[in-house]
């Protein structure tokens, strides 16, 4: 029994199946990946993980308890934080106070009236954060605006906003999409880092068949809204399905 | 915004976090502590600050230091100050405060006429009743955001006015509105027959005044005004504390980015609405004020022009900055009493010594300008400052001071070079 636990999912866009049961266990503090084609429906099976679309039927359990229904701040509530394709940071505001607003939700939950406290007197929040900062060294930017800074520098602080929160699922969606490899490099090294401590289970959506290959411990790779093999990184690598699904995409 | 952002950025977090744990300063940093006495001061002060010119000089019309007039600055402070909760911190345009200002003149109205003319349980209740209102209109209007929030909120608005003006008329008084009439029993107050109870404050005239004269000058100090101040600096510092709050941290993370918002465990919806609200009871707190400096109120109060007045206050002073808001009601408040005064006769008067020609031509230039037409100065300097400084005077005033500080630190760098 994994963590997460997909069942038997469907979700219909008018005439098109975006995905056809689809049934997904994704073991505790394992590294997963979702590969597949451009249009696939890997970005549709996040979307339905994290409660912004709801399939029109099936089961998505989590934790022993079904998500279906409950609202994207209640799911991360639950202990699910979900990495952008597109870095979605607070821009308007500094690099620490990204970092903490995560952890006042994670200790105060989704509302809490608290007008009468400066944020300056919270300072065990600030020091959770800034020791986060200090994890993905960003410490030194931490009064930097969030919103001018590189593309990489903003996906590193999402991951830290996501990370400081101790989700039990972190899902990542083409976490390293339009990067410098240098970036990449780096965010593959921070993402194995999070892996290798064993305390967070991760789901990530990849492109990046390098990206890919370094981190994942099980693949799921989807065709056309379908599963079309599960399996651990080697056997994925030269299976002849995988091939025919990727056929003038890129060489697996 | 970019005030808060610049503000943070410029100093150390290590010297700003031994400030706040030092304690002191009411809980605030050193910054907003300056900021709040700044206040204070220009606020106490304001009888001589705006009367700077002596009685029966030719600049005395251009005095802003009496009653009415100062008492407008701070009660339209207040209002503007409520509406930058909202707009300046999670970026929602309410088009419609006017509303709430109109619900709390109504509720404090009929408290001073059925219960006490003492203004105290009038307030509280303009207080109550906007905010009420504003949990109904707030909860509603906030299943949009953007354009169609403001739509929405300029609907209740309008929908309030025409209550007001017609339906309601049993409670609202239509047209002609409320006053206080020698009829009024407040049942608290022993009023004898046919006398007419008067606004209060445990007794103390709201329309008292000291008047001080000094050689030409003229200095009026008048009880309703610095119970207008009085109420204004509480109010601005509450906003101070919220806008330092996590609460406020997190209003403007609303406006930031609700997406993240929802994906980090965070409902924006709660705190739109209780920043709606907050704004809503400024509005009310307002309202009740102003009912208490003139004891009267009519619908027109809540017509949208006064919604669109405290937006053009806010965008003028600077959203999103703390003193912005006051310092753009003012200006506008100046300008609408002022300026408005100058006549064609005034200006022959200022272009007198001109050859005869000129000076009709001169008055033919400027007269379109003031008078009748301030709205036409008002809207040409919003059009500058929206384009030119889109922080507002609160903008300008940062870029005067860093001008300031650039060339003093040229003379220092020239100096040392010289030597």
């Amino acid at each position: 029994m994994g963590i997460l636990e997909v069942k038997g999912v469907n979700k219909r866009f008018g005439g098109l199946q975006a995905l056809g049961d689809v049934n997904l266990s994704v073991a505790e503090n394992t590294c997963h990946a979702i590969i597949g084609p451009n249009g696939a429906g890997k970005s549709t099976l996040l979307n339905c993980l994290v409660g912004k679309l709801i399939p029109d039927s099936g089961s998505v359990m989590f934790d022993g308890q079904s998500v279906l229904g409950r609202k994207p701040h209640e799911i991360n509530q639950m202990g699910i934080s979900r990495v952008f394709q597109t870095p979605e940071i607070f821009a308007d505001l500094t690099v620490l106070e990204n970092v903490m607003i995560p952890c006042f939700a994670a200790r105060d939950g989704a509302f809490r009236m608290h007008a009468y406290e400066t944020v300056e007197a919270e300072a065990d929040i600030r020091d959770m954060a800034m020791t986060m900062l200090e994890d993905v060294n960003m410490a030194h930017k931490a009064e930097e605006h969030a919103g001018s800074m590189s593309r990489g520098d903003k996906r590193r602080l999402e991951m830290a906003m996501c990370l400081v929160q101790k989700p039990k699922l972190l899902l990542l969606d083409e976490p390293t999409a339009g990067m410098a490899r240098a970036d990449t490099n780096n965010t593959i090294e921070l993402l194995k880092s999070i892996r290798d401590r064993r305390t967070i289970t991760m789901c990530i959506i990849e492109h990046d068949m390098n990206v890919v290959f370094s981190l994942a411990e099980r693949i799921t790779v989807l065709a056309q809204g379908t599963p079309l093999v599960e399996d651990v990184p080697d056997k994925i690598k030269g299976h002849p399905k995988v091939r025919e699904a990727y056929l003038g995409e890129a060489q697996v | 915004m970019t005030d808060q952002t610049t503000q943070t950025g410029a100093i150390a977090p290590q010297a700003d976090r031994s400030r706040a744990a030092s304690g002191g300063f009411l809980g605030l940093g050193f910054r907003d502590f300056r900021l709040l006495m700044i206040v204070v001061a220009l606020t106490l002060l304001a009888p001589f600050l705006l009367n700077p010119f002596p009685e029966g000089s030719a600049m005395a019309q251009f005095n802003a230091g009496y009653p009415d007039l100062m008492q407008r600055f701070v009660i339209f402070g207040i209002f503007a100050i409520g509406f930058n909760i909202l707009f300046g911190l999670t970026g929602y345009l309410s088009f419609g405060h006017a509303a709430f200002l109109g619900v709390g003149s109504y509720a404090a109205i009929w408290m001073m006429k059925l219960v006490t003319t003492n203004i105290i349980p009038g307030i509280i209740a303009s207080i109550i009743f906007a905010a009420l209102f504003a949990v109904v209109v707030g909860f509603i209007s906030l299943r949009r955001s953007g354009i169609y929030f403001s739509i929405l909120t300029l609907a209740f608005a309008q929908m309030s006015y025409a209550l007001a003006y017609s339906v309601l008329t049993p409670i609202t008084g239509g047209e002609t509105g409320l006053q206080i009439k020698s009829t009024d029993r407040p049942f608290l107050d022993n009023l004898e027959p046919g006398q007419i109870g008067r606004a209060n404050l445990f007794g103390i005239d709201m329309r008292a005044s000291q008047i001080l004269e000094v050689g030409g000058w003229q200095f009026t100090f008048n009880v309703g005004y610095y119970v207008c101040a009085v109420v204004m600096i509480l109010a601005f510092y509450m906003a101070i504390r919220i806008f330092r709050s996590p609460f406020g941290m997190m209003l403007r993370a609303v406006k930031s980015n609700q997406q993240r918002m929802n994906y980090t465990g965070l409902s924006p919806k709660p705190y739109t609405l209780a920043a709606f609200v907050i704004s809503g009871m400024y509005a009310g707190l307002a309202g009740g004020l102003m009912v208490a400096m003139d004891t009267q109120v009519g619908p027109e109060r809540m017509f949208w022009t006064a919604s669109g007045e405290v937006v053009l206050m806010t965008i003028l002073g600077g959203a999103g900055t703390l003193i912005g808001p006051v310092l753009g009601a003012g200006f506008i408040k100046y300008f609408e009493n002022i300026v408005s005064k100058i006549n064609s006769d005034i200006l022959h008067g200022w272009f007198a010594f001109l050859p005869d020609g000129l000076e009709d031509f001169m008055v033919a230039i400027v007269y379109p300008f003031v008078g009748k037409g301030w709205h036409l100065t008002l809207g040409l300097m919003f059009m500058a400052v929206v384009i030119f400084l889109p922080g507002g005077l609160v903008e300008g005033g940062q870029r005067i001071a860093r001008l300031f500080r650039r060339r003093k630190a040229a003379d220092g760098a020239t100096k040392s070079a010289a030597e």
